[in-house]
């Protein structure tokens, strides 16, 4: 019965956005405390969004315990004494703040949250990430222009400007500077051998 | 020069695109990735008659993994937190696979078909204790059973469906050790018998459904018991007295307890210690005796006989049910290179049920742990499979005489990495085959150059892509003119040394090392480190390369050490030695002998230094440069670093001319109520340096400090040495100092007040970055030291350089003073991070980026400009012109620059880099439970074109300027004419 309900549960979690908040809980005896938060994830439409959200990691302390997330989203870290503790979320495709939780030994374990990179503080201890991750680079579609922009397009481009815009010059230029010009141009090559 | 000038040219022209990035369809061209689980404790196979056949697994590497059993393949898998063990796996409401982990305080269940976590159970726990997992077997749905777990001296019932804890028990007071619990079928109590203080047995009826105690009885035993326990049935137990000589029968149901002792002298003859082994056999026992192994059969009133013995190297399963209320159980155990798999019915053993022998590998070392399961054939027989895991670590499935399937899981447990060349390509080894003909060729190419525009069909990106990875012959066994081909070296924590081809990352060859002495004591060494030993390149081009593999007989750091040498092109073991000494630190030096061996000291516990090889050339080459050996030793746990220098042979003690004593050349101790090293680390000996000058912006120049000598240490306040949350930011701060090797001269401290561990640092040329938690800000954050020569600083002024008055020609000394500079800065780091590493080049010259192993397993490539102190809010114009970015208070974490792209290193424990022949590319290997291999070009493939490039848009063009300039000049032609014509 509790199994069915609990995937129906999954489906409503992925398709809602908004959803009922329900405080950080923490609960514990003898100074040791419990920490309970949700990680929800925008619904998207990508294939194997599901096999993601079972991949999902939550470190405490860099390493010093590792829990993974019911099918609602839920973790919890048992046994956390009372101190200032970071809490992350590794997603594949998805960047989480790390955030800082301060579990408060007078107040029996009541537990505050702040993002570290936003410095935004949580009212409830619910993960959402910052940004998705693209590991790969989109290729660009093509268009002319990147054709034009590369080496080939630009010696291309200077082919058809010598081809059709010197004549054009060349037509447009006084007579006599041609001459001129001719007469300097030997002069030029004659260098040539000689330096070589 | 000239081309040296044109590559730094070119390197600050491609410097402008910063971030490593790949296109998706260039996965799999430079990279490989494998996926491992490590080496199996516990395995259940789950085979209904309809569905997936897969097997439920759980590894010392903290991994729960369910395998496809016609392939091998993972299903799915989880790697758990380092200090999450798992103690037991199993599958409940055949629905749920159940993990019990951390010494019995963490209950999960996983959706056995897709791995999801379903529900988590933190169970309460007192105190240290073996932990057991109790789940009931043949259950229907509809009755709840409640899965049984004692561990931390509680016992807790637990519901299967949503991991609720219906009752827990407390056996702490009583000191009570939970040995058995049984659930006999269909009855709602459960027995659960266990120890007093290893004297007194006690067994309690509990009711399952409420946790109520129905009946308690104990009874004394005066001898007092030991270790193992065997159940043979829903009624007895056989456990082993103190002495280990007695085996005790403890009857327990109904009326009360009773012992029954039955010496082992008289079940065999020349008993001694005996040792009751692990396999759960119905109404029978193994002991092993002497070597051997004995079946002892339990009669009806706990009498004891012996059935069968059998040699000692033989693993054996559980027993199973098959058919008829009747039990199997498998044994496997070895003869030559033959493993021969039996399984036999329980209660009579001459009823063979299979025997089967299968070749197997020499390599694979002894058959360890033996996982059996029945089906049932055709013919309706009954036919086995057996899992098997060998001393290697490899988990192999045997079925109807061979190996169905294999998996390497010793690689998942790499401990030391190094790289080593391939052959050179000789005459008459066939050349890579070229594309068959010129169409051919220009077909590819084409099909390159629409996929580069984006206008290739999906069966044309699929052509493509099986083309580039067929391409270029980049799963050779030859060298190759770039350098791209390399076989990475890994040695395994079972001793065995795997050679992984970087093209395709297959196994060429591996070798699992052998003991030289056969002797009981070191039966099989464990491997410590791993070091190039003979890398010929000039004198000796016949010899074949070869790698030192130290290790060592047993755990403990004075246990004798054992040196082998491996040929890296074959894979044999060349030699191995017991060096009758221990092995505290192994210390390459930068001299080789003539056929190219690298000479080696190693250090043991007494202080004194053994000379490695031992030839009396090594030895003039160690005389000559007795002066000039200096070491060091780190001891962090009481915070003293020594450094040491040869004193003379130690030719007094013994006759051995290749020891040496050391003196104590210099101490720095740290005070102890303040400071704690966590972590020290030194340069890369083999690092090349391009060059030690820097030009700044405004045409100033600093010169590197680039010795050899510097070790970096990072200390914390002792109470800083804890978790992040044990310390408020008042009470931890942490320290580094880089320090001069062999003057001892602290050349640098700097402090972090309010700041604590874990340190992760990489040391590289002039700079040393390190990763470290604030906690003031609550965040990480890293900091890049650098530091520079000050003595040569005042060369910059050109006049001086024309007279000549400068003192770049001095030598440079180890032990002068020098005067050094640094500078620093620090950036928030979002991440956890397990290890960084930086690139290596061949020459130096490319820029180097920072691999940085995230907590997430994801390897993070980031430009060390980055993390250059030389960095500002506001870099001026021709700060920018040399790259300066600027200054942010947290380093960026670009998705695209994560060379694991959209894969996980799981488990990730080292990075290690070694340069290509191309100057500008890098070999990148990751270890952990996963490999992954990757070629890395920081600064772009500047000195080569990339696999993209269109060689058909060049002939292209060509072929269009050519067409173009005929017709231009066929115009030119017909105008001409017809000018001359008018």
């Amino acid at each position: 019965m509790a199994p069915i309900l609990r995937s129906t549960s999954l489906l409503a979690f992925l398709s809602l956005f908004f959803f009922a908040s329900i405080l950080p809980i923490s609960s514990g005896s003898d100074d040791s405390y419990t920490i309970t938060g949700r990680v929800r994830i925008p619904a998207s439409t990508a294939i194997g969004h599901a096999a993601k959200f079972s991949n999902i990691k939550v470190v405490l302390n860099g390493g010093q315990s590792t829990t993974f997330l019911r099918p609602d989203g839920y973790f919890t870290f048992h046994k956390v004494p009372a101190g200032t503790h970071l809490i992350e979320v590794y997603a594949l495709g998805y960047f989480f703040s790390p955030v800082r939780v301060d579990v408060s030994a007078r107040h029996r374990g009541k537990v505050q949250a702040t993002l570290t990179e936003t410095r935004r503080s949580l009212t409830e201890l619910v993960l959402e990430p910052l940004r998705a991750e693209q590991y790969y680079e989109m290729r660009e579609p093509f268009n002319v222009m990147s054709i034009v922009k590369s080496p080939m397009g630009l010696m291309m481009g200077f082919m058809l400007i010598v081809m059709f815009v010197m004549p054009k010059m060349m037509e447009n230029m006084d007579p006599e500077e041609m001459n001129r010009a001719r007469e300097d141009m030997p002069s030029l090559s004659s260098l040539l051998p000689a330096s070589r | 020069m000239a081309i040296r000038v044109f590559l730094l040219l070119l390197l600050f022209l491609s410097s402008a695109i910063v971030s490593f990035s790949l296109y998706e369809d260039q996965v799999g061209l430079m990279d490989w990735h494998q996926r491992y689980i490590g080496k199996v404790k516990h395995a259940v196979f789950h085979t209904q008659k309809t569905g997936r056949k897969r097997v439920i697994v759980s590894t010392e590497e903290n991994v729960v993994a369910s395998l496809d059993l016609r392939l091998g393949e993972i299903f799915w898998r989880h790697v758990l937190g380092t200090k999450d063990a798992i103690d037991g796996v199993d599958i409940a409401l055949g629905k749920y696979v159940i993990t019990l982990s951390s010494e019995g305080s963490t209950l999960r269940a996983w959706n056995l078909p897709d791995g999801q976590m379903v529900w988590e159970t933190s169970l309460h726990n007192a105190q240290q204790s073996k932990s057991l997992l109790s789940v009931p077997i043949n259950l229907k749905v509809d009755k709840d059973y409640p899965i049984l777990v004692f561990g931390g001296g509680y016992l807790h019932a637990v519901s299967a469906v949503d991991g609720e804890v219906l009752w827990k028990k407390d056996f702490t007071a009583e000191g009570f050790e939970v040995q058995r619990v049984l659930q006999p079928p269909g009855s709602s109590i459960i027995y659960v018998l266990g120890f007093v203080n290893s004297a007194e047995a006690v067994v309690y009826q509990i009711d399952s459904k409420t946790g109520e105690v129905a009946s308690q009885k104990s009874m004394e035993f005066p001898g007092g018991f030991s270790g193992g326990i065997s159940s043979v049935s829903n009624d007895k137990v056989v456990v082993l007295d103190s002495t280990r000589s007695i085996l005790v029968t403890i009857s327990f149901l109904d009326g009360g307890i009773s012992f029954q002792k039955t010496r082992i002298s008289d079940l065999v003859e020349d008993s001694g210690n005996a040792e009751i082994l692990l396999p759960l056999l119905t109404n029978m026992l193994a002991v092993k005796v002497n070597k051997r192994t004995i079946f002892v059969r339990v009669g009806g009133e706990g009498k004891l006989e012996v059935v069968d013995s059998l040699s000692d190297e033989t693993a054996m399963s559980d027993s199973l049910p098959v058919a008829d209320d009747q039990e199997a159980f498998a044994s496997v155990h070895h003869e030559g290179s033959k493993i021969h798999l039996m399984v036999k019915l329980v209660n009579d053993l001459d009823t063979v049920l299979l025997k089967e022998s299968i070749q197997m590998d020499q390599h694979r070392g002894r058959v360890s742990k033996v996982f059996v399961n029945n089906y049932i054939r055709t013919d309706r027989s009954n036919g086995f499979r057996a899992l098997i895991v060998m001393e290697d670590h490899s988990l192999l499935l045997l079925q109807q005489g061979a190996i169905v399937w294999r998996r390497e899981e010793g690689l998942a447990s790499v401990t030391d990495v190094t790289t080593a060349e391939l052959p050179v390509e000789k005459d008459g080894v066939s050349v890579a085959e070229v594309e068959h003909t010129l169409v051919d060729w220009l077909k590819g190419h084409v099909l390159k150059l629409k996929g580069s525009l984006l206008l290739a069909s999906p069966e044309d990106v699929v052509a493509i892509q099986d083309m580039r990875l067929k391409s270029s012959g980049r799963s050779k066994l030859t060298r190759d003119h770039n350098g791209f081909r390399k076989l990475i070296i890994a040695l395994t924590r079972a001793g065995k040394l795997f050679a992984l081809h970087t093209g395709d990352g297959r196994i060429v060859w591996s070798v699992l090392l052998n003991s030289p002495s056969k002797s009981e004591a070191c039966e099989r060494p464990s491997g410590i480190s791993l070091y190039q030993w003979q890398v010929p390149h000039h004198h000796a081009m016949d010899e074949n390369p070869s790698v030192l593999v130290v290790g060592r007989c047993g755990v403990d750091s004075s246990a004798p050490g054992v040196l082998s040498f491996v040929d890296v092109y074959t894979g044999k073991e060349i030699s191995s030695s017991d060096i009758g000494h221990s092995v505290v630190q192994v210390m390459p030096l930068p001299f080789t002998d003539a056929t190219e061996q690298r000479l080696h000291l190693i250090a043991d516990t007494n202080g004194h230094v053994h000379l490695y090889p031992k030839t009396s050339e090594a030895l003039s080459i160690f005389q000559r440069e007795f002066e000039n050996v200096y070491w060091y030793t780190v001891e962090a746990d009481d915070g003293i670093i020594r450094g040491h220098a040869m004193k003379s042979s130690c030719s007094g003690e013994t006759a051995d001319e290749y020891c040496f004593t050391t003196r104590e050349l210099w101490t720095v101790v740290f005070p102890s109520e303040s400071e704690k090293i966590i972590s020290t680390l030194t340069r890369k000996p083999n690092e090349v340096v391009h060059t030690q000058a820097k030009v700044n912006s405004d045409q100033d120049l600093l010169y590197k400090y680039v010795s050899k000598n510097l070790l970096f240490v990072a200390t914390v306040s002792p109470k800083g040495a804890g978790e992040i949350g044990s310390v408020t930011p008042e009470e931890s701060a942490l320290v580094v100092y880089l320090i001069d090797t062999i003057t001892g001269r602290i050349l640098h401290r700097l402090s972090h007040q309010g700041c604590q561990g874990p340190v992760h640092a990489v040391f590289s040329e002039n700079w040393v970055v390190y990763h470290y938690f604030n906690l003031r800000a609550h965040k990480y954050e890293v900091t890049v030291v650098e530091i520079y020569d000050q003595s040569r600083a005042e060369n910059k002024n050109v006049w001086k350089l024309v007279l000549g008055k400068h003192n770049l020609t001095a030598p440079i000394s180890s032990y002068s003073r020098p005067e050094v500079f640094t500078k620093s800065q620090s950036y928030f780091f979002a991440q956890s991070v397990k290890t960084i590493a930086v690139t290596s080049t061949a020459k130096g010259i490319t820029s180097k980026q920072l691999l940085i192993g995230t907590i997430g397993d994801q390897i993070l490539a980031l430009d060390k400009r980055f993390v250059d102190p030389r960095r500002t809010l506001n870099p001026s114009q021709a700060e920018k012109e040399e790259g300066i970015i600027p200054l942010t208070d947290s380093l960026p974490i670009i998705p695209q620059s994560y060379i694991t792209h959209s894969h996980k290193v799981e488990g990730l424990r080292g990075i290690i880099t070694a340069p290509a022949k191309l100057e500008s590319t890098t070999h990148v290997f990751a270890y952990g439970v996963d490999l992954f291999y990757t070629r890395l070009a920081p600064s772009k493939t500047y000195d080569s074109l990339t696999d993209d490039f269109s060689y058909a848009l060049l002939l292209i063009t060509i072929v269009a300027l050519v067409a173009a300039i005929y017709i231009t000049w066929v115009l030119s032609e017909k105008k001409e004419l017809s000018e001359k014509w008018r």
